[in-house]
């Protein structure tokens, strides 16, 4: 804490900190015009921050650039004419990835101000514990008469106005509560602080022998690290959340008298003119206006096999195009799309967590009232032993800080730390506070198919039945298309060791396939019925050269990282596992039985998926883990859901835990850590309580120092603690 | 005894100090990007003269 003032001068960051100050208030005063914030992924030493910042200060028209290794950002302040695009291109060339962040969805400095509040509390608290404490060792080593007193009057001095300022957040809520008429940990604390400082302080105006300000404080010091260590989770997980949400920009392309604007997308309106890439994602539901092209709308549906677009078809946000630019004109925007309206019904139907009462919290329902009854019985007894109101209510104050709060208010915020952060290292990024806790207890496990445990990403399958020749006739037209079902046919004669076959005249119709000329002989990659073959019902591609056969090449959707650890794994910890897909049959069959799931259903409608998920609620605990639109109301209906972070945002914010890399392994090993921490939990809370069990009697009986009281307190606040740090 | 009227107000007026300068951390944000910072004296930049 002694930080010495003249040293850190000499530390180019405290140097630059003032700087930093200064941006922030100047981001302050102009919201509109803020920093543009960069996201880069794989910077991890020094020679990366001077290199980022370098670049980006050389690039012209930026005036000042900062990067934050912590969060993995980069703060760039720059002339208006600079954007992002330019910057990400200026880092990638010089071999950094960097992704444009969206200002407007991290929302830090709300969050830094309450952090660094509770900090400020917690230094005061600190120092004022530390320095009374200093004062009270003195005491307890024998001072006597004036000098005691003395060292009482400065200890009040000091305690008086610091508990005043740093246990505000316990007298706050617990004044919230209590003037409702409910009871919460916040009640006996705020009462204990209080009690103690007024028995106290009239000891010490009495020249009483005892008095319990380091216990005040001690205990106001122990129980704001264990509200900060939980604010710390809490903000951590937030920010990762926040940065998913930012990495996608909305911005869209508006058509207006034949020039293209680059907007936000929530400056679009009904009736606006709107282009979509090849590889865009529909900003805004609509209807085609003009061009070709198919529409990936797995993540809103569960289907794998592209749906053609093209005019008068209606589109909706969130579907992806594939093939050719598509201009739409659009009929609902911002909170009106489908989309929001489907987020908005998961809003309504969170149920799965709010019937979930949190181990803390039944803690508290047992300990608040008994410890009150506890210390009021005491007072009672020791009033009509004695009749001496001052003997009584210095008792009273004893038991009610001997009872160690401080042990029950560490117990859950250190475990859940240490357990998210070891989550966290490990990819997953946990989003709600009791979500660990009813991982723990589940017995049924919900998957998504598309998006979830696959890819997304067709996989060709049947190379090895394609004639050689025919197999380089199709990777010469596949090559120079960026149709996900033609970039995996290059792929796998690739990989495969074929070379394209020499064509002319190459053409993509867009929302149809390809075309060209082979040996004089015209040659089309496509659709079924643009070539004129049949059909099948899997996802594939159609090749036809002319005067042969039509060759079918099938796809199937690529397993994701660690799908099958993640199965097996569930599996092998006696839980039941299912399949839910909104996908066809064929494609969720052969998905089960690659990974082992025995109960699959396949053409599951969104609404069927939740009221599956409830059903399955009913009778055991599910954790759900899905990634589309259409799993969102699954995903609230469970008693915890996970999805993945190339999940819809809507998914995103249903879910209770985000995979923040692509391996789904992790999830195998969640429930143990969750299993793992919920057992620490328990046994903190057998621990404070076997305190409690021995100091109680102690402290009724009249036995209680001051002494005993810190000893006690400290002793059990460090055990809970180190316990916690076991399941690291 | 005597010695305590000095060495009291001393010891507080030191921790005091430790205080107000953990504040002034705290308010010109040093606890941002403690990685970077750990990082960040290993780099040459600016160590013959103050970044301007």
């Amino acid at each position: 804490m002694s930080l010495a003032v003249p040293s850190t001068q000499a530390c180019p960051a405290c140097a630059a900190a003032p700087l930093a100050e200064a941006i922030a208030d100047h981001a302050a005063q102009e919201p509109v015009s803020g920093p543009l914030i960069l996201s880069l992924p794989t910077i991890h030493c020094a020679a990366c921050i001077s290199k980022v910042e370098h670049t980006l200060n050389a690039y012209p028209g930026v005036l000042n650039a900062r990067v934050n290794l912590t969060l993995k950002r980069a703060s760039i302040e720059a002339e208006s004419e600079v954007t992002a695009d330019d910057l990400t291109k200026a880092l990638t060339d010089v071999g950094y990835e960097a992704h444009e962040l969206d200002a407007s969805a991290l929302g830090t400095t709300a969050t830094d101000r309450g952090g660094r509040d509770l900090l400020m509390r917690l230094a005061v608290a600190g120092f004022a514990s530390m320095n009374v404490m200093l004062l009270s060792v003195a005491v307890w080593s024998g001072a006597e008469a004036a000098t005691r007193d003395l060292f009482h009057w400065i200890s009040a001095a000091i305690a008086i106005p610091a508990v005043g300022f740093a246990a505000q957040p316990f007298f706050r809520s617990a004044w919230a509560v209590v003037s409702k008429g409910h009871m919460n940990m916040d009640v006996p604390i705020a009462l204990a602080i209080i009690l103690a400082l007024g028995t106290s302080l009239y000891e010490t105006a009495h020249s009483g022998a005892h008095a319990y300000f380091d216990a005040a404080l001690t205990l106001t010091f122990f129980l704001l690290a264990g509200r900060y260590l939980d604010y710390r989770t809490r903000a951590v997980a937030r920010s990762a959340a926040e940065e998913l949400t930012a990495l996608e920009v909305p911005r869209a392309l508006r058509v207006q008298d034949g020039k293209e604007t680059l907007i936000a997308v929530d400056e679009l309106s009904i009736g606006d003119t709107i282009l979509v890439k090849p590889g865009g994602r529909m900003p805004v539901d609509g209807v085609v206006v003009s061009g070709m092209s198919e529409l990936d709308r797995s993540l809103l549906t569960g289907e794998t096999l592209p749906v053609y677009a093209g005019l008068d078809t209606v589109v909706s946000a969130g579907e992806v195009n594939l093939t050719g630019p598509l201009t739409i004109s659009a009929t609902a925007v911002g909170r009106d799309t489908s989309l929001y309206r489907l987020a908005d019904l998961v809003a309504v139907a969170e149920s799965g967590r709010n019937r979930y009462t949190s181990l803390a919290d039944k803690a508290a329902k047992l300990y608040a009232p008994g410890v009150h009854i506890l210390s009021a019985l005491s007072f009672i007894g020791w009033y009509f032993y004695t009749f001496d109101l001052r003997t009584a209510l210095n008792i009273a104050a004893a038991v009610l800080i001997i009872t160690c709060p401080c042990a029950l208010g560490l117990a859950v915020p250190a475990v859940t730390t240490a357990a998210s952060g070891r989550l966290f290292r490990k990819g997953m990024l946990i989003k709600n506070g009791t979500a660990l806790e009813r991982l723990s207890v589940v017995d049924t496990v919900v998957f998504d198919k598309t998006g979830t445990l696959t890819e997304g990403k067709p996989q060709l399958i049947n190379s090895a039945e394609i004639d050689p020749k025919m197999m380089s006739i199709a990777m010469g037209l596949a090559t120079s298309s960026s149709h996900p079902l033609a970039k995996a046919i290059a792929d796998a004669a690739a990989s495969e060791g074929y070379s394209p076959a020499g064509l002319e005249n190459i053409k993509e119709l867009p929302g149809c396939g390809m075309q060209a000329t082979y040996d004089g002989r015209s040659v089309r990659l496509g659709r079924a019925d643009w070539i004129g073959a049949e059909a099948i019902s899997e996802t594939a591609s159609y090749l036809m050269l002319d005067g042969s056969l039509p060759v079918v090449f099938r796809f199937t959707d690529q397993l994701r990282d660690g799908a099958q650890a993640a199965v097996s794994s569930l599996i092998a910890q006696g839980m039941k596992v299912h399949l839910l897909s909104g996908d066809t049959e064929a494609p969720v069959v052969d998905l089960a039985n690659r990974l082992g799931i025995s109960d699959w259903r396949a053409g599951v409608l969104p609404e069927e998926k939740a009221k599956h998920v409830a059903d399955l609620a009913q009778s055991g605990h599910v954790l759900m883990v899905g990634d589309g639109l259409n799993d969102t109301a699954a995903l609230a209906a469970a008693d915890v859901s996970i999805s993945p972070a190339t999940a819809l945002d809507a998914a995103r914010v249903a879910a209770d835990m985000v995979l923040l890399g692509n391996d789904l392994s992790v999830i195998g090993e969640a429930t143990v850590t969750a299993q793992k921490a919920t057992k620490r939990i328990r046994e903190n809370f057998r621990i404070a309580t076997l305190y409690n069990v021995i100091a109680i009697p102690i402290a009724i009986a009249g036995l209680a120092t001051p002494l005993a009281a810190a000893l006690a307190m400290s002793l059990s606040s460090i055990t809970v603690s180190l316990n916690a740090l076991r399941v690291r | 005894m005597q010695m305590l009227i000095y060495l009291i107000p001393i010891s507080l007026f030191l921790g005091g100090l430790g205080l107000a300068a953990f504040f002034w951390t705290i308010r010109t944000r040093q606890y941002d990007d403690p990685d970077g910072d750990s990082q960040r004296i290993l780099s040459d930049d600016w160590d013959d003269r103050p970044k301007p």
